[in-house]
């Protein structure tokens, strides 16, 4: 599949997927399943990146637009894009994606460091760098990525 | 065949306790939360031994124990007085009463055991005890 | 069954008996105490301190058993229930509550406090030698724990609850064992004495000393259940064992009376061991049988006998054949028959069942094995399902319960949708489909209130933790006080049960220590010194309704508003209703008491209690009379998990608003309409004016011309003034069920939480509260008519904390879980 150190172990899994068309990468582990893409309630006094909550038999979750919350600007609407509902500690969130492409199986020394680059939000969500055969994936790092949530109304 | 045990007293941690011992022995436990219950109890279980306590509602150890006494069936059955008294007024009363025996609270489940098979004869199969039986 | 698990067992039962123990305290306070109700007292801490000693917990032990001595003292009408006493047993319920909390923490407990009630506790009995703990007699109980045999400084025969003990033998005079001397006993088990009698080598048998018992058992022996057969051979195993039956005192068969016991044994046993052991066995028929144990010395003297004269001490052949033999015959026909040496067989079992009438009960006559026992048993011996008194109860995981109701509640959900399904469809109203559905609502309702029910919980342990509150804030301010509680067995949810707690707590305290006058002012007012505090529950309108109410000199209104502006909290010179002052009292940061005392001067006002009961979805409100006191009303929804809802559309948005806000639904025209200022509207409503809120605005979902307002929603508020909300149209009244916001994403200004509408959409639930106060004044800079906001730059932080209700109430209810794992392969 991909240009690896066969004595590498692959210890590690990503879902790979598009998003303002750059390819992202979210440990496996805290993925739960893949959604269509369905009305989402708008949230008052949200960021543009919280399209809005979501109802997952019967639980209420948030949908962030990963497009948009990496700074590529808001998704645009395609049949293609799906939501990944994802798990970080006991919240579920729903990211939505242009597109789901692959599962990514890799050695976690592979992983490399994110290089330094301008936008500071940006870095701070992205724990690193996969190298593919055809370009690079961004590995996201999910509780970052929904920090920008408001912690508390004020 | 093994041992019947009727086990009567209103604390529940104290029955959980006696079931757990008796039950690890490979013994059967049955329970019943105060002595009017152990009484109406006695009769159905027909138990090898019965082990009561003193201060319950309703009808307490020594009540357990004339009933049964008095009773027209199985009334020699050995009856076991569970007490945090280990006073010799107690034991007397206990006596008196017509238990067999007593054992006094925290028992250990060795020790309640022993007793059992004491006042039973009992030598059959058990797992709690050391030594030959 | 772990011990762990027993454990828990331990103190959830801690928790029903410190129940029962205050509730009959409470009785005996008042006078109305029965002897059942002293016994049940009674009970409670002997339960307690019987469960304790299973677990070692010595302390507990030590003072309840102390406790326990007084309150047996009153129950046997040897101490007179004097207050003093009262108040010295009501305290050391207290004490002993915290024992228990200690215990089960595992924590310890200041050891000085502790014998401060041992103290007193012993002074009620009068008893100089109370005072010190070690000179109590009884005391020794509590040195015993489960590992007792394995206490290397404490001589096993010492033990009392083996209840071998030597010294009480009528065989005194022996010397005591050599401790150092491998002692069966030490391995923890009386019994194991005759195992270790047994134990003994064969060539031992010859050589060492033996004991030689002389036993004569008398009626009593076998009416106490006792059988020589297994007394005598339980003893030590038959090698070890020389039985001697003595058949002289055996009448002539003519003279034969079965109820006269007639045998005697003589029995030789090999033993290197303390003839006090030997002695223990035969503890338990101490006072049932002519018995005497002596070492033996030399070839016994003949036998008074001759015709059963046999070599003495040769051994018998079979030692076990001539007792068993001999027992066929002896005063008990039965237990010939169903009585072989080693238990009822199981056949004897199904003989003995033709003795007794039996009741109504038939039996099952084939096997009556271990599992055929417990199994008929079930239904009453089952220790979950035991219940107390006549209302049998089951504890349930309350996760289970939660599950369920969530499952409930997706349900309501399903109903919902199909039934909007079912409306869509616009089939003629006479569409079975369309009875069947409404059928399904029914049902749908009646499920979920029984469900809710299972998560109600009577408010009386919670009411009850409250007369100790009183108590000691009475101890604390020197102000005798007392407390009333009226309708403890309202039900609530559980979850409001147990946060109630701590608001409940500080009211009680705030009444003791500023409601009442202190006991002169009281004696000069006319009153008695002594204060009442009241305490009620009570269901009111699909809410509950909670009361706390002290006869104090009320509120001093001049006085709160002096303080409120000198706090910058009320505009100087404002006229304010006397509603308006007291609800001052629920300011953040607001305190009437002069001074600080230690008592309720924890930096906790009264607003926090407001917050609390808040987030409950409830309200609180005060009123006053000067003079006779003041009282604080709590309405808490019933339930947490459901709401009556209003559903609005806003902004194009479905939303919802709590019924229970709404007071009414105006359509104002143009006329109506007020515009104050540039920004400020007002409504205009039987010639009042209220402040209109934009609901759209409010949650930046855009600001509209205020004369395209179609439809306003009168709301009440906390501070009791109304409030008109502006929406664009009601759609609906439905029950919702919550849905917490918190846990995926955040508190939201304006939002308490969500729902799931009939077309599986999610809707928002309005926080009125927050929208018509807090919002208000965030928006148009103002905080309500008069009141002013605490500091500049503080206002931020009262909205915040009422942000939190109704998501905070979600949050306390289960959340399903999402999805399978890697629905992605």
């Amino acid at each position: 599949m991909q240009s690896i150190d066969p004595a590498s172990r692959l210890d590690a899994e990503f879902v790979t997927f598009f998003a303002g068309a750059q390819s992202f990468s979210l440990d496996i582990s805290h993925v739960r399943e893949i959604r269509r893409w369905s009305t989402v309630t708008p949230l008052p006094h949200a960021p543009k990146e919280v399209l809005g909550v979501m109802n997952l038999r019967g639980s209420v979750i948030p949908i962030y637009d990963l497009s948009a919350r990496f700074g590529l600007g808001p998704t645009q609407d395609n049949p293609r894009n799906v939501v990944v509902v994802a798990t970080i500690g006991n919240q579920t969130v729903g990211l939505l994606v242009e597109a789901v492409s692959e599962i990514l199986s890799v050695a976690r020394n592979q992983i490399q460091e994110t290089p330094d680059i301008r936008s500071e939000s940006t870095r701070a969500s992205i724990t690193g760098i996969i190298q593919m055969e055809e370009g690079m994936t961004r590995v996201i790092d999910l509780e970052a990525v929904i920090q920008c949530k408001p912690k508390q109304a004020a | 065949m093994t041992l019947r045990i009727l086990a009567i007293d209103d604390s529940l941690t104290i029955r959980t306790l006696l079931r757990q011992a008796v039950e690890n022995a490979g013994f059967a436990c049955a329970t019943a939360n105060d002595g009017k219950d152990g009484v109406e109890m006695f009769s159905e279980v027909d138990p090898d031994v019965v082990i009561t306590d003193i201060n319950m509602p309703r009808l307490d150890g020594f009540g357990v124990i004339e009933a049964i006494r008095t009773g027209t069936h199985n009334t020699r059955v050995p009856i076991l007085v569970l007490s945090t008294e280990s006073g010799e007024a107690l034991k007397a009363r206990a006596r008196a009463a017509g238990a067999t025996g007593w054992l006094v609270k925290p028992f250990e489940d060795l020790q309640l055991i022993a007793i059992l098979r004491r006042v039973t004869g009992y030598a059959g199969p058990g797992h709690s005890e050391r030594g030959q039986a | 069954m772990s011990m762990q698990s027993i454990r828990d067992t331990f103190f959830e039962e801690c928790e029903d008996l410190l129940e029962a123990l205050a509730e009959g305290l409470a009785r005996m306070e008042t006078g109305e105490a029965d002897s059942e109700c002293l016994n049940a007292v009674f009970r409670a801490v002997h339960s307690i301190k019987g469960g304790a000693g299973a677990f070692a917990l010595s302390d507990l032990v030590a003072f309840a058993h102390r406790f326990e001595t007084v309150l047996d003292e009153i129950r046997s009408d040897r101490l007179d229930l004097s207050d003093e006493v009262m108040h010295v047993l009501l305290r050391s319920a207290d004490h002993l509550a915290d024992q228990v909390e200690a215990a089960r923490e595992e924590r310890s407990i200041d050891e000085e406090v502790t014998a401060a009630f041992l103290v007193n506790l012993g002074t009620c009995l009068g008893d100089a030698g109370f005072e010190a703990p070690a000179a109590d007699e009884d005391f020794g109980f509590s040195a015993i724990t489960l590992d007792f045999g394995a206490s290397p400084g404490l001589p096993a025969f010492e033990l009392p609850d083996l209840g071998f003990a030597g010294p009480e033998f009528p065989v005194t005079d022996h010397p005591r064992p050599d401790l150092s001397h491998p002692d069966p006993r030490t391995s923890g088990s009386g019994a194991t004495a005759a195992p270790a009698l047994a134990d003994l080598t064969p060539d031992k048998k010859t050589s060492a000393p033996r004991h030689r018992i002389r036993f004569i058992p008398w009626p009593q022996f076998y009416s106490n259940g006792h059988d020589p057969l297994v007394l005598i051979t339980s003893l030590a195993a038959p090698g070890e064992l020389e039985i001697r039956p003595d058949l002289s005192s055996l009448p002539e068969f003519a003279e034969f009376d079965p109820a006269k016991p007639c045998l005697a044994w003589d029995i030789l046993v090999a033993s290197h061991l303390p003839e006090a052991t030997v002695e223990a066995h035969f503890e338990f028929v101490r006072g049932l049988c002519e018995l005497s144990v002596a070492p033996e010395i030399t070839p016994a003297p003949a036998p008074e006998n001759p015709a059963v004269a046999l070599p003495w001490p040769a051994p018998l052949p079979e030692p076990l054949v001539e007792p068993l033999t001999i027992q066929s015959r002896a005063p008990e026909p039965e237990q010939v028959v169903i009585s072989p040496p080693a238990g009822p067989p199981p056949d004897a079992v199904i003989e003995t069942s033709a003795l007794p009438p039996e009741k109504d009960t038939p039996r099952d006559a084939t096997g009556e094995g271990a599992g055929a026992l417990l199994r008929r048993r079930l239904p009453k011996s089952e220790d979950d399902a035991e219940g107390r008194g006549p209302k049998p109860t089951l504890r349930v995981d309350l996760e289970r319960v939660d599950r369920l109701i969530n499952a409930v509640g997706e349900l309501i959900i399903n109903q919902a949708m199909i039934e909007q399904s079912v409306t869509d469809l616009s089939l003629p109203a006479d569409t079975e489909i369309i009875s069947h559905t409404e059928d399904y609502r029914l049902l749908a309702r009646d499920l979920q209130e029984a469900v809710m029910a299972i998560r109600a919980q009577p408010v009386k342990p919670l009411f009850q933790r409250m007369s100790r509150i009183v108590r000691e804030a009475a101890e604390a301010t020197g102000k005798p006080a007392h407390l009333v509680t009226i309708g403890e067995s309202t039900e609530v949810d559980k979850t409001v049960v147990e946060r109630l707690a701590d608001p409940l707590t500080h009211m009680i305290r705030n009444a003791v220590d500023h409601g009442l006058e202190s006991a002169a002012a009281r004696v000069a007012a006319g009153k008695d010194p002594e204060g009442t505090i009241r305490l009620s529950a009570a269901h009111r309108s699909g809410s509950v309704i909670i009361t706390i109410s002290d006869d104090g000199g009320g509120l001093d209104r001049n006085r709160i508003l002096a303080k409120a502006i000198s706090r910058g909290l009320v505009a100087e010179g404002a006229e304010l209703s006397d509603a308006e002052i007291d609800n001052l009292l629920f300011l953040p940061g607001f305190s009437t008491a002069e001074k600080i005392s230690n008592l309720s001067g924890r930096g906790v006002g009264l607003d926090v209690v407001k917050n609390a009961v808040g987030a409950l979805g409830g309200r609180i409100a005060i009123s006053s009379t000067l003079g006779s006191g003041s009282e604080f009303t709590i309405s808490l929804p019933l339930t947490l998990a459901v709401m009556d809802g209003m559903v609005i559309s806003v902004a194009g948005q479905t939303m919802v608003i709590p019924i229970a806000s709404v007071i009414e639904t105006i359509r104002p025209t143009a006329a109506d309409l007020h515009l104050l200022g540039t920004s400020d509207r007002l409504l205009s409503i039987r010639g009042r004016f209220l402040p209109m809120i934009d609901v759209a605005e409010c949650l930046g979902f855009g600001r509209r011309d205020p004369a395209q307002a179609s439809l306003a929603l009168l709301v009440e508020t906390d501070a009791q003034a109304h409030c008109a909300l502006m929406v664009d149209a009601v759609l609906d009244q439905r029950q919702v069920v919550i849905k917490g916001l918190d846990s995926n994403y955040g508190a939201i200004p304006g939002v308490s939480a969500a729902t799931v509408l009939g077309d599986g959409q999610i809707a928002l639930i309005l926080d009125t509260e927050a929208l018509t106060s807090n919002m208000s004044g965030l928006i148009n800079g103002r905080n309500g008519a008069n009141y002013l906001p605490p500091a500049a730059g503080a206002t931020a932080a009262p909205a915040s904390q009422s942000f939190q209700p109704l998501a905070a109430r979600a949050q306390a209810l289960p959340q399903p879980q999402t999805g399978a794992p890697h629905a992605i392969h």
